[in-house]
């Protein structure tokens, strides 16, 4: 056990902090980070890059900092940032899932073309992935494809496509072999959202507010060189984003500062003369969090150390998501509790507490146990590649199936 | 940066792990208990030859000189393994306890005797974590009266380090007089726990550091619970799964049913970061003092809760044959649930970790 960072990192770690000391105020307020950033945030992420603290190891040729990758230099970022209270740079779709993808499986005119922009914040993504009949079963997806005259033409709808409204391009799943199976007939593409033929519909959650949209799409006419990877590919081309999408659900330093907030709030609290934290049910379940949170912290620690050896971190990877997203609808579940009566204000009522931040985050939380892999998928992972369980019978035959063919 | 075991840890556990799985089969294990003894005279031998009873005793006292967290390796394998083997209490506790408030002529006559295994200690200290039915140990000029309850590794004791009201530690011998040792049974036949009745006895003191030294066994003694839950817990998950891939009912195995599997994947998902946390609590113990009391009621109240849970899922996806004797289940069940109850339940752990953050009401 060394926790040390050493003297290089250490340095690191000081550079990081004196950077953030001198330029901090320049940070976007939480409220400018929209799924469009406007100039103060634009602003920032250019700093951020100019610095290595953002797009780090992303080639300078495609518009990053171009450092070698180093996990504990990535970490030493994210806690500095967070210890300071300030955003990092953008984090949307594009960034998180595509521009990884394309540094895979793009071609190198797509990477020239795309990665930059997006990084800056001028192009904005948004993903289209799962449809009305395809959620879990991601594969079973009908959005359709044909070919006609150089271009794709595309029919069909997608759900859940949480920046539509304000994006540039969308990053699409789409079937363009309709007699292959189901794992070998889609195709990744990337289009602009401003093409004839495309509407958005905002998705109204039950948190009251639309953070989803549905996508449709009537004979949008796209190129056929707007492709990641080859026709019948797309399914490989979107695993290798899902596993980036997964690897951001679940950070130990959000967790820690939910929690640190729900402490404050307990401790702000009066029912009475008393804080709600002197109750002693409602304290013992913030302990209980309290410490599945350090489980977590410490998790990713070890998980952090594995990955510094070249490993991918086996179960202890593979249960983040799981976790993490169920210890967060958890603590807001306590901060509703512990406000009692109060803990019913909503939006602008009077008495609301922090905006009614917390029972947002109670329903969005939910909102997130079940999207990225549900709850269910997820164990259904860790069954299967954590405890190599049998897959189900049928599944397993298709998967089978859909290997072979695509080979 | 490396958060995890060194090799040489990782050898220590392996070598721990194949000892006890030459040694210390489930059959043994039932030898040992029908023979109401939770003490097995073969594993000890085994492990004494590795030298696990000097494990943390210092080089200069005839020991191996290691840390808390290299006691939390070996601790885990004894959990897994459901092996009546003395350790925590003879092996950790004793020894730091004379460690951290022994004279140097105390440690100078116990330490080594502890490294050799010629004084075999119990360890007496429940009375600090809570008064139970009104007993506690009063210490009048070099002797002790009343009743010390829950001393661990009472089977097969000589020495006993007791805890009086105020904290302080004493050594006493189970031979003298005034000293009545009565067994007590519990659900954990693998541990030898019993009460010592006092009148008079006499009782050589160590250091009065207002319960200082105390405080760190109660800590160590929680981490080493909490590491015992984990391997025990690790045990149960691997059982239950290997039965999910063989019992078949509806012509299919039983893991390939999501009821089964999710059963399985929720302990899996619930387990692995313990290990993590005990391994941050021990690493606290032995190098970040001021987070080590807190980290200690962490790992001892979380794994409390997730193996109380584990124990009981593993022991469904046996279904009927996990009920039984027939395959020992109980064993795991029961070690599991000694673990969170010693030292303090989960609700007592937690409390004690409101106050010491200064959460409570009586603490501002």
């Amino acid at each position: 056990m060394n926790l040390e960072y050493g003297p290089e990192h250490a340095r690191f770690r000081d550079e990081v902090r004196d950077f953030l000391a001198r330029n901090g105020h320049r940070a976007p307020h939480a409220s400018q980070r929209a799924a469009r950033p406007d100039a103060a945030a634009v602003a920032w992420q250019n700093l951020l890059i100019e610095h290595g603290y953002t797009a780090r190891s992303t080639p300078k040729e495609y518009g990053g900092y171009g450092a070698e990758p180093d996990i504990l230099k990535s970490r030493i970022i994210a806690e500095e940032f967070a210890r300071a209270g300030l955003p990092g740079g953008l984090s949307n779709q594009g960034i998180s899932m595509l521009v990884p993808t394309l540094l895979e499986l793009g071609t190198e005119e797509q990477k020239r073309r795309w990665i930059e922009p997006t990084l800056r914040g001028d192009i904005v993504w948004c993903q289209g992935y799962s449809e009305p009949g395809a959620g879990s079963d991601l594969a079973s997806l009908r959005t359709s494809a044909r070919e006609e005259d150089g271009h794709f033409v595309i029919n069909g709808q997608k759900i859940w496509t949480s920046t539509a409204r304000q994006a540039d391009m969308i990053f699409c799943l789409v079937r363009t072999e309709a007699e292959a199976p189901k794992h070998a007939g889609i195709s990744y593409l990337i289009f602009p959202m401003d093409l004839p033929g495309i509407e958005v519909r905002p998705l109204k959650t039950m948190t009251g507010h639309a953070e989803f949209n549905e996508t449709f799409f009537t004979d949008v006419r796209v190129p056929v060189d707007q492709i990641v990877g080859q026709r019948g590919q797309g399914w490989f081309v979107a695993n290798a984003t899902l596993g980036h999408e997964r690897g951001m659900l679940g950070d130990p330093d959000a967790l820690e500062n939910r929690l640190l907030a729900l402490i404050r709030l307990m401790q702000e609290e009066r029912i009475g003369s008393a804080r709600a934290i002197d109750n002693p049910v409602l304290r013992d379940r913030l302990v209980a969090l309290q410490a599945e949170v350090a489980a977590m912290k410490y998790n990713g620690m070890r998980v952090l150390s594995s990955q510094l050896k070249g490993d991918a971190g086996g179960m202890a990877k593979l249960i983040v998501k799981l976790q993490s997203c169920e210890l967060a609808h958890q603590i807001s579940a306590l901060a509703i509790d512990a406000l009692g009566e109060m803990g019913i204000l909503y939006a602008d009522s009077p008495r609301v507490r922090e905006g009614g931040m917390w029972q947002w985050n109670y329903m969005f939380q939910l909102g997130l146990i079940i999207g990225g892999g549900t709850a269910q998928i997820q164990k259904n992972i860790i069954a299967e590649r954590g405890l190599n369980m049998p897959r189900e019978p049928r599944l397993a035959l298709a998967a089978a199936q859909g290997r072979k063919e695509v080979a | 940066m490396d958060f995890g075991l060194s090799s040489e840890q990782e050898m220590l556990g392996d070598t721990i792990r194949r000892c006890l799985a030459d040694t210390c089969p489930l059959d043994h294990v039932r030898v040992c208990v029908n023979a109401g003894s939770a003490v097995s005279d073969r594993v000890m031998a085994a492990l004494d030859e590795i030298g696990l009873t000097g494990l943390i005793v210092p080089a200069a006292h005839g020991g191996l000189g290691m840390t808390l967290l290299d006691a939390v390796v070996v601790a885990e394998q004894l959990g897994r393994a459901v092996a009546p083997a003395p350790f925590l209490a003879r092996s950790v506790l004793a020894p730091l306890a004379l460690m951290l408030a022994g004279s140097a002529a105390q440690q100078a006559e116990w330490l080594p005797r502890i490294a050799s295994g010629a004084a075999r200690f119990g360890v007496a200290i429940a009375g600090i974590v809570e008064e139970r039915d009104g007993v506690t140990v009063r210490h009048d000029g070099g002797r002790l009266s009343g009743t010390a309850l829950f001393a661990l590794d009472f089977e097969g004791a000589d020495h006993f380090i007791v805890a009086d009201a105020s904290g302080r530690l004493h050594l006493l011998a189970a031979a003298t007089a005034g000293v009545e040792p009565i067994a007590l049974q519990t659900i954990d036949a693998t541990r030898g726990v019993g009460e010592l009745r006092l009148t008079g006895a006499a009782a050589e003191p160590l250091a009065d550091d207002g319960g200082l030294a105390a405080r760190r066994l109660r800590d160590a003694g929680r981490i080493l619970l909490a590491a015992d839950s984990l391997g025990a817990g690790e045990a149960m998950i691997e059982q239950a799964v290997a039965y999910a891939g063989e019992r078949e009912q509806f012509g299919r195995v039983i893991g390939s049913f999501q009821a089964v599997k999710h059963m399985c994947a929720e302990m899996a998902a619930r387990h692995e970061p313990c290990r993590a946390l005990v391994w941050y609590a021990a690493h606290a113990f032995d190098a970040v003092p001021v987070e080590a009391a807190l980290m200690a009621c962490h790992a001892k109240s979380h794994t409390g809760e997730v193996h109380r849970f584990v124990a009981r899922t593993a022991t469904e996806v046996h279904g009927g044959m996990g009920f039984t004797d027939l395959l020992g289940l109980h064993f795991w069940f029961k070690r599991i649930g000694f673990d969170r109850q010693v030292l303090g339940g989960p609700e007592r752990v937690r409390e004690e970790a409101a106050q010491l953050q200064g959460l409570t009401a009586t603490a501002q």
